[in-house]
């Protein structure tokens, strides 16, 4: 099932499979078409997965490259689905499910994108690979573009999270840090992008990279046991991954991979950066730009790309788009930390809260097996859990020990469910 | 006034390959209107209702039109417009 073209996803125009993104009829985005794949017999394609590797190219057959991937990428994906049984019983929800995409290379989903951007970019020929981030991205270009040997650029908001600059500069990449909020670095990387030979992967190669987030989709069903979720909690940023996921599972669906529907497919987003679902609330389909102002940065995209397909997205599947203040951010980040042992950073803490409000409002029917999407690691904003907990500093001897730790019991308390 | 209104790639061949146009105007709707005179392909392309297509955005100085007062944004001379497609990032 190769690809075949670029179609525009709003006037069907078709393009060949280049470094373009943008319809130049209508301005609609692009988006990979592939052969039919209704002639392919669903047992024998299920075997062929079975037996590929452990990272996405086992899902090879989905994804935009024309040749095999090549050998030297960092394995991205193949992470664990962990069941949450004390998050589901804090919840009062039966089945429940972490899928932790901070096992990830550079600890967050973007290594899948990036991966098939990369191949692609090869394939075309491209020496120097770029981006505009909010920090996960910038990690995963830097790093994948060492290991395979090219040159690289990746444009940050000057004002993020220290963690995530320094665990991008480690690689060897060209830092931009540019006086302004993601909106202005994606502004300006469009107009670089025009004017250099370079594949940035979230802009004129966004085509394949989207791509690489349904593998997201086709790991759950397949770890799973080949089924499809009842519902997807996830975080929505430019929605380009929470519109991937229900792709991924629709292609499924349609080669005959799995039974069942789309999942009911619930978006997440920081108060302070909700132009999406402000939109949901409001009855709207397009979504109004925002300034952010959130401690979620990886999802502070305040121009959505895909607003518009999340928003169509949440309402065809009975889903919704909620959003949660800094507060809930942080307490969903300790909830998910205490109750599955999972580390997340803030886009995790959102995707908690939004969960934790669902349940708490009752949209979530007990008997349903919801998958919650945890896209990156805590490790890299630890400023959103500085000051939560205390530590008992004592001296070196037991008498202190006992009278300081046990007798005083100031274990920190359990975390409270996030108020919605 | 003569505005200076940078032209995306994806443009270009409306616009016989070039990168920018000089146009007069005293609001941002009313310099597109004078490109579209200029080049009568970019209407169909970028414009619908009167208005702009979903994912065209359109800035003044760096900044959204729709963070200030959209196609009725005043400009003044000297002020660079920017259209870019709006389906990049994330």
């Amino acid at each position: 099932m190769p690809p075949e073209s670029l179609t525009c996803k709003e006037c069907h125009t078709v393009y060949p499979l280049d470094a373009s993104y943008v319809c130049e009829r209508c301005f609609g985005p692009l988006e990979v078409t592939y052969a039919s794949r209704a002639d392919v017999d669903p047992a024998e394609l299920r075997r062929q997965i079975q037996a590929g590797p452990h990272s996405i190219w086992r899902y090879r057959d989905f994804l935009p490259l024309a040749c095999p991937p090549p050998r030297d990428t960092l394995p991205a994906g193949w992470t664990p689905l962990l069941r949450a049984d004390r998050l589901a019983a804090r919840l009062g929800l039966r089945e429940l499910w972490i899928k932790n995409d901070a096992a990830n290379p550079t600890h967050s989903f973007k290594d899948r994108v990036v991966a098939v951007a990369l191949a692609r970019a090869k394939e075309l020929g491209f020496q120097t690979i770029a981006c505009a981030s909010t920090g996960n991205l910038a990690n995963a270009v830097a790093a994948h573009a060492a290991a395979a040997g090219l040159d690289s650029y990746v444009f940050i908001p000057s004002d993020l999270e220290e963690q995530k600059i320094l665990a991008t500069g480690v690689y060897g990449t060209t830092i931009v840090a540019v006086r302004g909020n993601y909106d202005d670095v994606n502004r300006l990387c469009t107009e670089v992008s025009g004017e250099r030979e370079w594949a940035f992967v979230n802009i004129n190669f966004r085509p394949y990279y989207a791509e690489g987030s349904k593998t997201i989709a086709y790991e759950i069903a397949e770890q799973l046991g080949w089924q499809v979720p009842d519902r997807i909690v996830g975080p929505i940023a430019s929605g380009s991954q929470f519109t991937k996921i229900a792709r991924g599972f629709e292609e499924w669906i349609e080669a005959g991979l799995v039974a069942g529907a789309v999942p009911t497919m619930n978006g997440a987003q920081a108060e302070g950066c909700s132009p999406v679902a402000t939109a949901f609330a409001a009855g709207h389909d397009v979504c109004r730009p925002v300034k952010p102002d959130t401690i979620a940065k990886s999802l502070a995209i305040g121009n959505p790309a895909d607003g518009p397909y999340a928003l169509d997205l949440a309402r065809r599947t009975g889903g919704g788009i909620d959003a949660v203040t800094d507060e809930e951010i942080k307490a969903g980040i300790r909830l998910l930390a205490e109750t599955t042992g999972i580390f997340t950073e803030t886009a995790g803490g959102v995707t908690t809260a939004v969960l934790a409000k669902l349940a708490e409002r009752g949209d979530i029917d007990p008997g349903e097996r919801v998958v919650a999407i945890i896209t990156g690691e805590g490790l890299k904003t630890l400023d959103a859990v500085r000051g939560t907990f205390e530590t008992v500093e004592i001296e070196p001897s037991y008498d202190a020990f006992e009278a300081s730790v046990e007798a005083s019991s100031t274990r920190p308390a359990p975390a409270q469910p996030v108020a919605a | 006034m003569a505005i200076v209104v940078k032209i995306p790639t994806q443009l270009r061949a409306a616009t016989g390959g070039a990168s920018s146009a000089s146009v007069e105007g005293g609001t941002v709707g009313e310099v597109l209107d004078a490109l579209y005179e200029q080049f009568g392909e970019l209407r169909e392309r970028i414009a619908d209702d009167g208005g702009l297509r979903r994912f065209v955005n359109v800035y003044i100085g760096g900044e959204d039109i729709r963070f200030l007062e959209g196609l009725e944004t005043p400009v003044a001379d000297g002020d660079e417009v920017t259209i870019l497609p709006a389906v990049a990032g994330g």
